[in-house]
């Protein structure tokens, strides 16, 4: 997809598939029939930068051709670069700007709470991401709010755009910073399978917290000259190099 | 204006459960009775304007149409990006309500109509509400209509074009003007998006002189929408003189809105002084 579209963030991809495969080949509660079933589990990527990760999986789930994600990034296809919701059944909403889905995810789940609905509101995010303050007035809201079927998924495999994460503004202690928000914490290691399910599809917090599942993941992972490489944040596979990483892939699964 | 519009929303969330008002930690004392009467459908989301409109297109997503409620900037240049990309981008029913425009820190009758027309519009809108008024200015049997140009007075030659509380200052301009036979329209365009490009394509073609008027920047304001229009149709009135805030500074004076206007040419003897000069000049 990101080889033939040109399109950038293939590390980013990489970091979240397993998450994006255990949220959407075990967790969310959806139906690729009624796509806005109004009981459904809702996801938010936030780091809309690896949209290309939920339109592989939506097409996994049925609800588009996976024919289609050959147009990726293409001249007039609707498979854009950050993920959009336009034309795309099953995508809840549409980022590329870091720092917004948090809040919309809590708006979301506040909502259903008037409502007293049971569904999940799931939102995956970058590490780089929580730089922005809107992320920060987010987590303050739902921990305020209670907002116990709230659960943010953080990608966390430490690199940012430019450089790792602690040469650019360090998070760290990061699970420390949630709990004192008052969201629950669920470390998760980020590319097993088991390990992700537990976490993802924990039950709600006794308490009522929000939960957040950090996931320690490796960006770009499963090609190993990606793997923790700032350069494939934005380098595109082509020729050797694409065949070399599909090999890779191939031979893992 | 605002106690006008926090009454007229009071009577729409009553009648409708999925209207919510959600304020960034201002207006005391101003939701009293909402809060009383309706506190399931009241939030202060808190000094946080980006979550704020974060939350309200959650909870417009969800099937609820949002009010979000501040003063001057914040609820609009403080998060912008989330009006945009998050409201705007996903046709979610949120009302962005901002209290203070120009140097106002109100029309009256008409505020009523416009809570009414924003619940019923679908998508992300803007309610830029004057604590200034010019009064209940609405006609018997009139129907208020967004996007539709109210004519207040009915002139020839010159007609002023204008929204917002200063209002007030064009038609006691153009009271004076009629006091010796200079009658001059005045129209109120209340709604800057969708622009009633048909009524001002007919103003400019029965008028000589056309001025703008708005307590704002030149600088992407009313005249400028306007003088894009006419080019665009192709229709240039002999003059067109937009009257407003010197485009390329900011006013770092303080002072009443009365003073302020004054200062920037916006008040009535400014603009009747203006109005005599332009028909002197045909």
């Amino acid at each position: 997809m990101t080889s033939r579209g040109g399109s950038s963030h293939v590390g980013a991809v990489f970091s979240m598939a397993d998450i994006m495969a255990v949220l959407y080949g075990g967790v969310l509660r959806l139906d690729a029939a009624e796509p806005k079933s109004p009981g459904r589990d809702r996801l938010i990527l936030s780091k809309g930068h690896a949209g290309a990760g939920v339109y592989a999986a939506l097409a996994e789930r049925g609800f588009l051709p996976v024919e289609q994600l050959a147009t990726h990034y293409k001249d007039g296809s609707k498979l854009s670069g950050h993920v959009s919701h336009k034309g795309i059944p099953g995508v809840e909403f549409s980022t590329g700007s870091l720092g917004h889905g948090l809040g919309v995810a809590a708006g979301m789940a506040f909502g259903a709470k008037l409502d007293g609905k049971a569904h999940r509101v799931f939102c995956v995010m970058s590490d780089g991401e929580c730089d922005e303050g809107s992320v920060w007035e987010a987590v303050l809201f739902a921990a305020h709010h209670k907002l116990g079927r709230l659960i943010a998924v953080i990608d966390y495999n430490k690199i940012q755009s430019l450089a790792p994460v602690p040469e650019t503004i360090a998070l760290e202690p990061f699970a420390a910073k949630w709990t004192a928000f008052g969201w629950r914490v669920l470390e998760s290691a980020g590319h097993e399978a088991a390990a992700l399910l537990s976490a993802l599809d924990a039950p709600p917090d006794a308490e009522g917290r929000p939960t957040v599942v950090i996931a320690h993941t490796t960006k770009g992972k499963g090609v190993s000259f990606m793997e923790n490489s700032v350069l494939w944040h934005y380098r595109t596979a082509r020729g050797a190099e694409f065949d070399a990483a599909l090999a890779e892939l191939e031979g893992a699964s | 204006m605002r106690d006008v519009f926090i009454a007229s929303l009071l009577e729409e969330a009553k009648r409708n459960p999925r209207v919510h008002l959600i304020t960034g930690d201002l207006g005391f004392g101003v939701f009293d009775k909402y809060r009383a009467e309706l506190p399931g459908q009241f939030l202060n989301a808190g000094v946080a304007e980006q979550n704020m409109t974060a939350i309200a297109t959650g909870m417009a997503l969800e099937g609820r149409v949002v009010f979000t409620y501040s003063i001057a900037n914040f609820p609009i240049l403080r998060c912008l990006e989330q009006i945009r990309n998050d409201a705007a981008y996903h046709d979610a029913n949120v009302e962005v309500v901002s209290i203070g425009g120009g140097f106002s820190y109100g029309a009256l009758g008409m505020s009523h109509h416009a809570t009414k027309a924003l619940i019923a519009h679908p998508g992300a809108c803007y309610l830029r509400l004057d604590k200034s008024s010019a009064g209940d200015t609405s006609r018997a049997g009139e129907v208020f209509e967004l996007g539709r140009i109210r004519t207040i007075r009915e002139g020839a030659r010159l007609a002023f074009l204008t929204c917002g509380g200063v209002l007030a200052e064009v038609l006691k301009a153009a009271d004076s003007l009629a006091a010796d036979g200079h009658e001059a329209t005045v129209a109120s365009i209340h709604t800057i998006k969708p622009l009633d490009r048909e009524r001002i394509i007919e103003l400019a073609s029965t008028h000589d002189v056309l001025v703008t008027v708005e307590e704002h920047s030149l600088n992407g304001g009313l005249g400028g929408a306007i003088a894009e229009v006419l080019a665009d149709a192709n229709v240039h009135p002999r003059l067109l003189k937009r009257v407003g805030i010197a485009s390329d500074s900011y006013v770092s004076e303080v002072g009443s809105q009365e003073y302020l206007r004054t200062r920037c040419g916006l008040d009535a003897p400014a603009l009747e002084a203006l109005a005599r000069q332009l028909l002197a000049g045909l």
